[in-house]
């Protein structure tokens, strides 16, 4: 089952199969999607792609690491990580389900 | 920024595409990365990061509010980790 990587060419392929433009026009269109989903996510703004999920951006507070090899205590600083968060729909496909929602979230 | 959103910003950026074309632009893109997780392969996109599929195993969980026992059975949860650009960009190294 699991084993094959996708990957942006998979994506231009798509594109290029179900949209009709050029290949090259299809690599600078999954290009421009992908970057500017980034550039909003750098902004920190939340991005939402509704039968998909959403990407948020959460900051992080400062807190005490620690070396796990020497045990060495080492601040770790506030920092922003990005989240994604999937929709039902996401989570219900890859169970095998199709369809619908299911209640919650 | 919401779907629709991005689809208008790609659709403002190329004024040869139809709107309804952008759609099935990105539409396209978020189709194949769910079928591809779909099928239980990882997507990886450079510089922005990788769609995986995690398993779960069955367990016993419980009803928070009644504190009654119920099986919950193994299932499979996307799962995405930060590509290191982009980990970089969010903190202002880029």
């Amino acid at each position: 089952m699991a084993g094959r990587t996708v990957t942006r060419a998979d994506l231009c392929e798509a594109v290029y199969q179900q949209v009709g433009l050029s290949r090259t026009e299809s690599a600078a269109l999954v290009e421009m999607v992908l970057r500017e989903i980034a550039d909003c996510l750098a902004k920190g703004e939340t991005v939402k792609l509704s039968s998909f999920g959403s990407f948020v951006v959460r900051s992080k507070g400062e807190r005490v690491g620690r070396n796990p090899k020497t045990g060495e205590e080492v601040p770790i600083e506030p920092r922003r990580v990005m989240v994604f968060k999937p929709s039902s729909i996401l989570k219900n496909r890859i169970n095998g389900r199709t369809g619908k929602p299911s209640g919650r979230d | 920024m919401i779907k629709s959103e991005l689809v208008q910003k790609i659709a403002e950026a190329n004024p040869h595409l139809y709107q309804r074309d952008v759609e099935n632009i990105v539409n396209a893109i978020l189709d194949q990365i769910v079928d591809a997780l779909a099928k239980g392969d990882r997507v990886e996109l450079r510089g922005f990061g990788a769609f995986s599929v995690k398993n779960r195993d069955a367990r016993t969980g419980r009803n928070p509010r009644t504190g009654k026992q119920v099986d919950v059975s193994s299932k499979s949860v996307p799962y995405f980790k930060t590509g290191k650009e982009m980990r970089e960009r969010l903190n202002g190294e880029a």
